[in-house]
């Protein structure tokens, strides 16, 4: 039941993007975002499709596996094309009741939807070639300016790092634990919502128990391997630029550029 | 059959449905458990054992194949499988993890509360079922979490206990306990069946744990069974059960070396009482 629950959902494959830096592909994937938003014009649109497409290919990801991301939105997305056709002013072309449908109305309710499923598409692309572990550690590294303002920048991709790291394990838990009490005669799904809630207290208390104690065997393993912080902190694996990054890096550029001239020029 | 109770009819189960090469945890296991028995459930880790037992109570729906408890298919849709949870009782790998109530009282009572029996009858049922685990009545009041590792877990067995199952799978109920109360929790199960008649799996990656109170062994491997018999049957097998990360009781290792080294032994024997007594034969 909640194994299906796919979180921080990464997608082993050997392929150039999986192999790029994380850092790289961070930028990479906030610049991509920046530029959906910055132009409404439709070529640009179709190029950033073609620019994600090229991407995709690279990575080696299954594209039905990319589509999965969708399904979470298809809600949101709906909802939004709706509003966007319905409530945007503007030259009426076909009206019924109180609702009108305008010109303007499509074109906005168009370039949203494409917004946001590019949007949700790019990000996840992130997500599915670069672990939770390279990813923290990408942020700890872009984040460093922040030190000279005193922010705990180590301290804050350690704490982020640790959650992702106990989802799948709490998750697992969660599932261990219902079955147990299912196995007692536990009952999940019948009732009023007050009667369901009160039916989890005997998995949430194991659950929060069980989280203290791997929290406090946690800190105590780091304890003992002395670990104190970020400070002098070297690191197993160094995040270090290649070849390809910077080849990455200059495509990324290109993009933007050819999004901008394309916004601005046409 | 009369006394058939449990028929697990090709079971097939694949965790991972998304990618058909995966490995499947159950592949086509069929048995039946008749009423009474003691059965030893053994396997390495990632044998399939722990999935099979989830199987048991409804917990699992397998892939294809079925379960048939009393001649009543479990996975029928009107079937009534919370009924079913309280005859066929499981208890899970390290249960004290589960225990989330203020007394031990009301931490017992959990689970006849929840198969309809009403607040009098339930209590009565847990105090038999901590007496039945060899738990002192006086902790009756106390948290649960106030008590040891080992008081814990026969709490966590009593509250299974309390529905006054038919069946009581237990799934590693000795794992991370000492010897001594290993070997007291190995004893009272064995209780349950001889006084009680109730029907006992035994899951287990140990062969000495049930070794000596099995009537039957079942072995699996990569969710398959590979032996279903008798343990002295089952432990001719040596050199293929240490294949499958397996090992024989270590009496018949005892046993058969010391046959190798010309003492005329039966090398059928596997427990350390047995042993000691055919060891004693021979020599005098």
């Amino acid at each position: 039941m909640i194994r299906d629950i796919t979180l921080g959902q990464y997608y082993q494959k050997d392929s150039l993007i999986h192999r790029l830096d994380p850092r790289t592909k961070l930028v990479g994937t906030l610049a991509y975002l920046v530029s959906l938003f910055i132009f409404t014009r439709p070529l640009v649109f179709a190029l950033a499709a073609v620019f994600l497409i090229l991407v995709l290919i690279l990575s080696r990801v299954p594209f039905s596996y990319m589509l999965k991301g969708l399904k979470p939105i298809l809600f949101i997305l709906i909802f939004t094309l709706i509003i966007n056709m319905l409530f945007t002013r503007g030259t009426v072309i076909f009206s019924w009741w109180k609702l009108n449908i305008t010109i303007e109305g499509l074109k906005q309710a168009g370039s949203m939807g494409i917004r946001l499923v590019l949007l949700i598409l790019g990000s996840n692309l992130m997500t599915l070639t670069t672990t939770p572990t390279r990813l923290t550690n990408a942020m700890e590294h872009l984040m460093r300016p922040l030190k000279l303002l005193r922010v705990p920048v180590h301290e804050i991709a350690m704490m982020m790092s640790i959650a992702l790291r106990f989802i799948p394990i709490l998750l697992e838990e969660t599932d261990r634990i219902m079955k147990a009490q299912l196995a007692r005669g536990a009952d999940f799904e019948s009732g009023n919502a007050i009667k369901k809630a009160k039916s989890f207290v005997p998995v949430l208390v194991p659950l929060f128990i069980s989280a203290f104690r791997r929290a406090n065997d946690l800190a105590m393993a780091m304890e003992a391997r002395c670990y104190h912080g970020g400070k002098g902190r070297t690191q197993y694996k160094p995040l270090k630029y290649k070849g390809r990054d910077f080849a990455a890096y200059t495509v990324l550029i290109l993009y933007i550029a050819a999004v901008v001239v394309l916004g601005k020029l046409c | 059959m009369e006394d058939m109770k449990l028929i697990a009819d090709h079971l097939v189960f694949q965790y991972d449905k998304s990618r058909s090469d995966a490995r499947r945890a159950l592949d086509d296991v069929s048995f039946v458990l008749h009423k009474g028995e003691f059965v030893g459930l053994i396997g390495h880790t990632g044998s399939g054992k722990s999935t099979l037992v989830q199987h048991l109570n409804a917990l699992i729906r397998p892939d294809s194949g079925s379960i048939y408890y009393e001649g009543a298919d479990i996975y029928e849709k009107d079937y009534d499988r919370k009924a079913l949870r309280g005859k066929v009782g499981l208890v899970f790998q390290y249960p004290e993890y589960q225990l989330f109530e203020e007394t031990v009282l009301s931490e017992v009572i959990y689970g006849p509360v929840n198969m309809g029996m009403d607040k009098k009858d339930a209590e009565l049922a847990a105090y038999d079922a901590i007496r039945r685990v060899g738990l002192e009545e006086e902790c009756i009041d106390q948290s649960p979490f106030d008590l040891s590792g080992g008081q814990k877990r026969r709490v966590a067995i009593a509250s299974v206990l309390a529905m006054d199952p038919e069946i009581l799978v237990l799934d590693e109920p000795t794992a991370g306990l000492d010897p001594a109360g290993r070997s007291e929790l190995l004893e009272m199960i064995k209780e349950l069946k001889e006084k009680e008649g109730i029907t006992i799996v035994l899951v287990s990656h140990s062969m000495d744990d049930v070794a000596e109170a099995a009537d039957r062994i079942i072995v699996m491997d990569k969710g398959r069974i590979i032996y279903d018999d008798v343990p002295v049957r089952v432990f001719e097998h040596i050199n293929e059960l240490e294949e499958m990360g397996l090992a024989a009781p270590q009496m018949s290792y005892l046993l058969r070396d010391l046959k190798k080294a010309g003492f005329p032994v039966n090398t059928d024997i596997i427990t350390l009482k047995d042993a000691r007594e055919e060891i004693l034969k021979v020599l005098s």
